[in-house]
């Protein structure tokens, strides 16, 4: 006999001993998850709110409620097309960056203690052009050792790792890195101080983008840095998203105008899961891997980075509605990285 | 001289002297809640812990009920099942120590697959809940009493009932042999009663930590014991009065001693096997409402076969003395039909911080009776364990553990 029990003691000591439930159910309204439920309707009209929402399961989108973005201190609508380029001082492109810990949502409700770059992850999407003289003031206000690890081509004491030039900078301290803008497409930046897989999961990162010389043509500019949130320390996501919050632009979908060229300038900087991707529905993109080649490599609807990748998509969307773009590894769009486009004339 | 008189004059009365401690720990207790624990602080993050104590499934329906195992209020934020947002209710946003809610997840589940429910909380923290095969929850409808009913008289009022039926053969073999079926039912009942402390303190790990966990079974087996002994001893004392006093209208009256202790004997071994096929019943019960029980001849025959000799083990006691066979039958009934009260509640309102501590009510109901028994299996020479007795209790203990194998399906 004992052994009837085993089929019904699941893993991690949870035991469900499932049964129906008699006429005394407690009455459940549709709730977000930060109101209350207040009981009284009887136990008949229970039951029938029960039986149409189950009818409804399969067609659900996105989580619970919303992320309240003015606690957060940024709005995914607004990094989308916030490009910091900084101020010119003497030929120099100048930017101040401080690392600070921060507590954001990054799913409706549910609490991240991230460490940011300027309060925001991701960080800012610092733009400059090819060949420019570049200087990055940084300030460590985080309670642990950072750094800022640039991709491109630059020297050694200037790579933001431990253990070369600054190295490490320690809490309360800050440093200066110098180099030139080479070369141009698009690229990252993130902490390097160990261990890095923590020192980048929990939000020091951001788009690095060197515009070439002669400039690219005119379009509607976005940007979209995918990650995720591993909330429970076990070192695989929860949550996914492009810029920070899951299902931000399901919620609110980016507005397009139909016919305008949308360049979107996509970087990978999700941790744990090897491969992320980016596909949109009803339409095609050129893609441009890394950004360093003013030719498209690809014409598709798909495509793949691995960690730290990133490229360039141009694409324009022939028909006014509602797009949905994600991302096609499924179950990562299903945790949060799922969004629409809206294309209006 | 005159103050100490005076003092002694106004000394408070001894119940008082009684309640002081605690009136001071209640101020004690109080100022230090009061004062936010002076000097103590909390270290850590919160500790997050919740139990799934049921699931229901219901088309497109996941019900979980929850209980809060841990010491700090738990915010569940958001539902995933099998690494996707799920839309969910719940009857409260926050959820207390020891407290319980209902989390009700919409979700297209199929039959027969496996699905991982986890809830996040707001901290980011995760609570898992594995479904190992979906299958819908059954009604609790009159259909599904009435069969939860048939199990309970099929593996347990019929069995019990065929196994007094040796009550003839009982009464004709010698004192030997009876001292044997004795002892036999005394390896019957340990080995039941074993099989109810494991089983009891399995169950317990399932079950919230913060109700007590293992501690629960023995807490009842202590508990079942004592009451049961309390009540025996008060039984005899009634009964000594009466008779001493010859009274006309005593109940019972017209049985001499010996039989009322063979009665005795015999009522206690039915309550003891009650409550060993009242946990028999919660287990086929349960397994039945998760879709985990596979019902068939098999094993209805095993459970039949083992219950069987538990219907001998009763009718041991009573060799020597005439019982009325309405007697008999209400024994029968007392010992077989708690599997049927089990396997409702198995069915439908099974919790396992309950069915825990039932099966230490069981297991230390079943030790009473052993205790209650053991006199009778003595040899005249006051030696116990004879060659008779053991080789009695040993197959007692076989025959369980054989028939057992039949159920373990």
């Amino acid at each position: 006999m004992r052994r009837l029990w085993d089929n019904k003691v699941s893993r991690r000591k949870l035991l469900g001993g499932a049964a129906a439930t008699g006429a005394a159910i407690p009455v459940l309204h549709e709730v977000v998850p930060h109101q209350s439920v207040h009981g009284g309707t009887s136990a008949a009209e229970a039951a029938v709110e029960r039986h149409r929402q189950a009818h409804r399961g399969s067609g659900h989108l996105g989580a619970m409620g919303r992320v309240n973005n003015r606690a957060n201190g940024f709005d995914p609508q607004v990094i989308l097309r916030d490009f910091d380029e900084g101020t010119l001082r003497g030929g120099v492109r100048e930017w101040d960056i401080v690392a600070e810990d921060r507590e954001i949502e990054v799913a409706p409700g549910v609490k991240y203690a991230a460490w940011t770059y300027n309060g925001r992850v991701p960080g800012p999407t610092l733009r400059a052009r090819q060949g420019e003289r570049l200087r990055i003031n940084f300030v460590n206000g985080s309670s642990h050792p950072h750094t800022i690890h640039f991709h491109g081509i630059h020297r050694d004491v200037m790579d933001g790792v431990p253990g070369v030039g600054a190295g490490n900078i320690a809490p309360g301290r800050s440093t200066v890195y110098e180099f030139d803008a080479e070369p141009f497409g698009l690229h990252l930046y993130h902490c390097h101080s160990t261990p890095l897989a923590e020192h980048i999961a929990k939000g020091l990162y951001g788009a690095f983008l060197i515009d070439p010389e002669e400039g690219r043509p005119d379009a509607d500019e976005l940007v979209m840095v995918m990650n995720g949130f591993d909330t429970n320390f076990d070192r695989s996501n929860e949550v996914y998203a492009v810029n920070t919050v899951a299902f931000a632009y399901v919620d609110e979908p980016v507005r397009v105008r139909r016919g305008e060229l949308v360049r979107i300038y996509l970087v990978n900087a999700l941790e744990f899961d090897l491969l992320n991707s980016f596909h949109v529905h009803a339409n095609f993109f050129d893609y441009y891997p890394t950004g360093t080649r003013l030719e498209p490599r690809d014409f598709t609807d798909t495509v793949i980075q691995g960690q730290g990748e990133r490229g360039i998509l141009e694409l324009r969307f022939p028909y006014t509605g509602k797009y949905m773009f994600h991302a096609h590894v499924s179950e990562f769009a299903e945790l949060g990285w799922m969004g629409f486009f809206e294309v209006v004339d | 001289m005159e103050v100490a008189a005076a003092t002694r004059a106004r000394r408070p009365p001894a119940w008082l002297a009684g309640l002081a401690p605690l009136i001071v720990l209640a101020v004690a207790i109080g100022l230090f809640v009061a004062l936010d624990a002076p000097g103590l602080d909390r270290i850590g993050v919160p500790e997050e812990e919740l139990t799934v104590e049921r699931t229901v499934l219901e088309p497109g329906l996941i019900e979980l009920h929850l209980r809060n195992d841990g010491a700090d209020p738990v915010r569940i934020e958001q539902a995933i099942v099998n690494d996707g947002f799920a839309a969910f209710t719940q009857t409260s946003d926050e959820v207390g120590r020891l407290a319980t809610t209902e989390v009700d997840v919409r979700y297209p589940w199929i039959e027969g697959q496996a699905y991982e429910v986890m809830l996040l909380t707001s901290t980011g923290g995760t609570i898992d809940h594995a479904i190992d095969v979906a299958v819908e929850t059954p009604d609790a409808d009159l259909g599904f009493y009435g069969l939860m009913a048939l199990i309970g008289i099929y593996v347990g009022v019929i069995p019990v009932a065929i196994g007094m039926l040796w009550l003839p053969w009982v009464r004709s073999v010698d004192a030997r042999w009876i001292r044997f079926l004795l002892a036999f039912t005394v390896g019957l009942l340990a080995f039941l009663g074993i099989d109810a402390l494991l089983e009891g303190t399995e169950l317990a790990g399932a079950g919230p930590e913060a109700l007590g966990g293992g501690a629960l079974v023995w807490l009842g087996a202590v508990g079942a014991y004592l009451v049961l002994s309390g009540v025996d001893a008060w039984l005899r004392g009634r009964r000594e009065r009466v008779e001493g006093a010859g009274g006309e209208d005593a109940p019972g009256r017209s049985s001499s001693p010996a039989e009322a202790s063979a009665w005795r004997a015999a009522f206690l071994v039915a309550l003891g096997i009650g409550l060993h096929n009242l946990g028999e019943g919660l287990a086929i019960g349960s397994a039945y409402a998760v879709g985990s029980l596979a019902l068939g001849a098999a094993l209805v025959v095993g459970f039949a076969l083992h219950n069987t000799t538990e219907g001998l083990a009763i009718v041991a006691p009573t060799a020597k003395e005439r019982i009325s066979v309405g007697r008999l039958a209400l024994l029968g009934l007392l010992a077989g039909a708690p599997a049927v009260l089990g396997a409702w509640v198995g069915a439908s309102a099974f919790h396992p911080s309950v069915a825990a501590l039932l099966f230490g009510v069981g297991a230390g109901a079943i030790a009473q009776v052993i205790v209650q028994i053991l006199p009778q299996v003595r040899e005249r020479d006051g030696r116990l364990l004879s060659p008779l007795v053991s080789a009695g209790l040993l197959t007692g203990l076989l025959v369980m553990y054989a028939t057992g194998l039949l159920v373990s399906v």
